[in-house]
């Protein structure tokens, strides 16, 4: 593109394609409030749906007495487990081959779980009616340590599975256990061990959090009885997949559902699932024949509608004694909530956590997870995240930071010797991954002269010969780490949701005037998509990205795809979109060379036309073509302009980044300060600079807030405590610091157009980052390993075990 | 449940109506008078998504009940552009400087950026900063929020404004 002529350029600058910061499409709408998202919607008699929600976190239900609910002037009906049972309804499948409950029948598993469903005229008659329901309960023992899941004396949380000794993923060790899965030559691996001149061993856990979207999950269904045809909108980050599950529990045809994602507030992960509220409010509507809206709130939706983490990862590394990785062994006990829930490739019930050899060359690596169930809320979702690849990141970011402090080396010199090379491309990782492309060496240099990283090392030495001194009680840590993601899911060799491969897709229509509609199989929630992929198509196909409507998350109109999460859209409906430009423009060739009467050969693209070889006068630009593919058939070619192309990717994206975090902990007051953020991120091909570095500053934001505060916790009876904004962290302008972005460029060779994916990268990476800063502030006293969150009373309370208040 | 008459101004209109003593404000605006810009994300005043102009101040309109609006004089997210459909500057900068993604907060921080910019016409970075910490935002992580708001600030003082987000 660097040798264009002045003329090109300008040609090239007007269609608004790839590599520019083309300003959203999107925004027009949602600055005025014109934005249309669930709750939005209004529709003829449309009545409203409420939980009845249990109080505790395990209980056995000995008696629903709705009555008094039912008489409250627009109440419609109370569903409880009894109704939905006769419809098999009671119980849903999950994607990781459970069922959950979506009414609880004979016993509550977690607080503020469903147990019945008022339907009613207006939102705040179902409210009252809700507190008129009365449930007796008779408590039982809970289990909120995963730790203790498995004892010999553990009550038995899930009665309906007690005797199966088979799971969807192998044999069950214990009546609580719900999987186990190993990867990795585990023989080799303790072999490493056994020779290993320096070992580390630690407990690494990564607490339960939750993605909170600003809009909480909610829906509309509508029945219409003559047609036999259902209708929900939904905050749904993949619809289709959505229709198939509402199809294969409903018996209604899957030509008789209409799905709808309308605008989605955000998802994070959140949305991915299908909950209890769809399926009631579905039921409600074809018992009422009327359309039923459920909203959750946020207090349902913190503590109920999925959760991530709670991952609790030992994890050693053998290493040579001048910094070589010589072998990983990983063990991750997984608090899967009291259904299994998890939102994962059916075959990959611990997500892509085989990533966790990192971005580092380990000659071997061995790892297991067992997953238990527990008395907290179902999920397991992926929040900003590539299936459990953000715990894989703190994992193995945490621990090599203890290898470098046990070494004494710098963190960033460990590195830098274990780093995977340039040359070593594609990469055979130990846990079975091929890594498509990289150049982490240069991405690393580039971060630590950027951020002057020696001279911040030798500012940290002189503050902490201060600090013994006296001299100040501030405390500088400085923390370093180089990720690498795993996205784009996937290969339909090795991922499917429910048995459907996970291919993405694109359908691209060109109307005569050469203005177009495409359609794909995704789902955006503040990504940009309407913008991007016009950018796609106005790259390939020469016609302005303003001429271009995108659209998705209509199940009737939109080709079949898997939706949005893990980073998934770019490297799969981006490169569909890619395929199905190609195959429009080799047609536009043909319909070219018949006009210009030349050989398809004689023809080379030039950004918007195809023109003779030689004689660059002789031209026709695509929008000409179009109105010839609608006004004049070329002999042989069928008349129109549109293709689709259903995308199945030969391998993941692996983008990467070296990020660097600078803090300033007071000892007194546990308070800690961000005082510098660099990331780098090399996220391939870049479409749109402006919005990778939004999804960096948000990612990294979301980073913040977990390492920093955020936790769903739960007391030892199975209260959870705090799923309010009052108490569940998230980030203001004013903590959130200021972010520095900075970028390399490594292609993706397996990806039409080189891409990898970015929105999830900054959450991967920014959590060890922030994590590792924290750690390395207090190394230097003896310790080796605070756990997440780093709240300013837990930063507190580790200096106050490390003996500094004196 | 028996109603109450209010009358009020929404976006320079008289409005008269009956609601229920309990209708919050909110719930009055998007379901009765159809203004679905202001959104619900949190029910207890923390996230600021419902945020309006009520009296020349920012209200949370989740924590308002309609019947305390009665004769106020209340401005929305649809009330910001003008009747030709010119961009307000702060609509404008929000666009232009990337200020949103999921576009669930955008209404409620346009609305308390446009009070914050009444009542502190040239802010600095910090007094942005803590001006919409009543107002979250899960996908932008505030930089470029606060770049749009400086950019309005730009616009409405008459200076230049940046050219585009970098």
């Amino acid at each position: 593109m660097n040798d264009m002529t002045p003329a090109q350029a300008e040609r090239a600058e007007k269609l608004q394609g790839m590599g520019c910061k083309r300003k959203r499409v999107e925004d027009i709408r949602f600055v005025q409030g014109r934005g249309s998202y669930v709750d939005d919607l209004k529709l003829p008699g449309m009545l409203y749906g409420d939980f009845v929600r249990s109080p505790y976190g395990h209980a056995r239900i000995k008696k629903i007495d709705a009555s008094k609910a039912k008489a409250v002037p627009g109440v419609l009906a109370v569903l409880t487990a009894a109704d939905l049972k006769p419809l098999s309804l009671h119980y849903m499948p999950t994607l990781a081959g459970d069922v959950q409950a979506v009414l609880a029948e004979e016993k509550v598993l977690y607080q503020n779980q469903e147990v019945a469903f008022i339907i009613a005229e207006d939102r705040y008659v179902a409210a009252d009616a809700v507190e008129l329901v009365t449930v007796e309960y008779e408590e039982l023992p809970v289990i909120v340590d995963p730790f203790k899941a498995m004892a010999p004396d553990a009550p038995v949380l899930r009665e309906d599975i007690k005797d199966k000794t088979d799971g969807a993923h192998g044999k069950r060790k214990h009546y609580n256990h719900i999987f186990a899965w190993e990867i990795g030559d585990k023989e080799a691996t303790d072999q490493a061990f056994k020779k290993a001149e320096v070992t580390i061993k630690e407990l690494i856990s990564y607490q339960r959090v939750h993605p909170c979207p600003l809009e909480t999950c909610q829906c509309v269904a509508s029945f219409d009885k003559i047609k036999g045809e259902l209708t929900v909108w939904g905050t749904f980050q993949a619809p289709h997949v959505i229709r198939t599950v509402a199809s294969l529990i409903s018996k209604i045809p899957e030509h008789k559902i209409h799905v709808i994602a309308p605008d989605i507030g955000g998802g994070f992960g959140n949305k991915v699932g299908a909950y209890p509220g769809y399926i009631c409010a579905v039921v409600a509507s074809i018992v009422t024949g009327r359309p039923v809206k459920w909203v959750e709130d946020r207090i349902e939706n913190l503590s109920t509608t999925s959760f991530a983490r709670d991952y609790h990862m030992t994890t050693e590394i053998a290493a040579t004694k001048d910094g070589r990785v010589m072998g990983l062994r990983v063990h991750v006990l997984a608090d899967h909530g009291a259904f299994d829930a998890c939102a994962d490739p059916s075959k990959w019930p611990a997500g892509f956590f085989n990533i966790v050899t990192g971005s580092y060359d380990f000659p071997v690596a061995h790892c297991a997870v067992d997953g238990v169930y527990s008395n907290k809320a179902p999920g397991g979702v992926a929040y900003r995240c590539s299936f459990r690849v953000t715990e894989a990141a703190y994992c193995i970011e945490r621990a090599m930071d203890i290898l470098a402090q046990k070494l004494g080396m710098d963190p960033a010199d460990l590195r830098l010797k274990n780093l995977i090379k340039r040359e070593q491309f594609p990469y055979q990782s130990a846990l079975g991954w091929e890594y498509d492309s990289g150049d982490y060496h240069a991405a690393m240099n580039k971060a630590m002269e950027s951020v002057g990283y020696r001279q911040l090392r030798a500012e940290q030495k002189a503050k902490q010969e201060a600090f013994k001194r006296g001299d100040t009680r501030e405390l500088m840590g400085i923390g370093v780490i180089f990720f690498t993601e795993i996205v784009g899911a996937g290969p339909s060799r090795n991922c499917d949701i429910l048995g459907i491969a996970m291919f993405d897709s694109a359908e691209i229509r060109i109307h005569p005037t050469g203005a177009v509609i495409a359609r794909m199989g995704t789902k955006s929630q503040g990504q940009g998509h309407e913008t991007t992929y016009a950018q796609i198509i106005a790259t390939e196909l020469g016609l302005p990205a303003d001429d271009i409507t995108i659209e998705e998350g209509n199940t009737d109109t939109a080709p079949y795809g898997l939706g949005t999460y893990g980073s998934r859209s770019t490297p799969t409906a981006g490169a569909a979109t890619a395929m199905a430009a190609r195959k429009i423009k080799a047609k536009a060739q043909m319909i070219a060379a018949d006009l210009l009467e030349v050989s398809e050969y004689d023809l080379e693209w030039d950004i918007d036309r195809f023109r003779v070889k030689g004689n660059p006068e002789r031209f026709k630009t695509m929008k000409e073509l179009a109105w010839a593919a609608y006004n004049r058939v070329s002999k042989g070619l069928e008349p129109g302009l549109e293709a689709v192309n259903y995308y199945d990717p030969p391998n993941m994206t692996y983008p990467f980044g070296a990020y660097i975090c600078v803090v300033d902990v007071d000892v007194d007051t546990g308070v800690t300060k961000v005082r510098r953020f660099y990331a780098l991120d090399d996220c391939g091909t870049r479409i749109n600079p402006m919005i990778i570095e939004g999804q960096v500053h948000g990612g990294l934001t979301e980073a913040y807030g977990i390492a920093m505060g955020q936790e769903i916790r739960y007391d030892e009876v199975g209260n959870v405590t705090g799923p309010t904004f009052m108490d569940y962290f998230l980030p203001t302008a004013v903590e959130t610091p200021r972010w520095e972005t900075d970028w390399t460029t490594t292609p993706s060779p397996h990806h039409p157009i080189g891409a990898k994916g970015v929105g999830e990268s900054p959450n991967v990476g920014g959590v060890p980052c922030f994590a590792n800063a924290v750690n390395d502030a207090f190394k230097f006293l003896g310790s080796t390993h605070i756990p997440m969150p780093h709240d300013h009373w837990r930063t507190w309370t580790a200096a106050e075990k490390l003996g500094l208040h004196g | 449940m028996a109603k109450t008459q209010i009358a009020l101004t929404v976006n320079g209109t008289a409005v008269e109506a009956l609601v229920e003593p309990r209708t919050l404000l909110i719930h009055f605006l998007r379901e009765q008078l159809n203004l679905t810009g202001p959104h619900i994300g949190c029910d207890t005043s923390h996230c600021g998504a419902c945020t309006v102009d009520l009296d020349g101040k920012s209200v949370k309109s989740c924590t308002m009940f309609a019947v305390q609006a009665d004769g106020a004089d209340v401005l929305t997210i649809e009330g910001m552009a003008a009747p030709d459909g010119t961009l307000h500057a702060l609509q404008e900068g929000f666009r232009e400087m990337h200020g949103l993604q999921c576009g669930y907060c955008t209404p409620g921080m346009i609305m308390r950026g446009y009070r914050l910019l009444k009542e502190n016409p040239n802010p600095s970075e910090d007094e942005i900063r803590f001006g919409i910490s009543g107002n979250l935002c899960r996908c932008t992580g505030y930089q470029n929020i606060v770049k749009a708001i400086q950019f309005a600030a730009a616009k409405l003082s008459g200076a230049s404004v940046k050219e585009a987000a970098e």
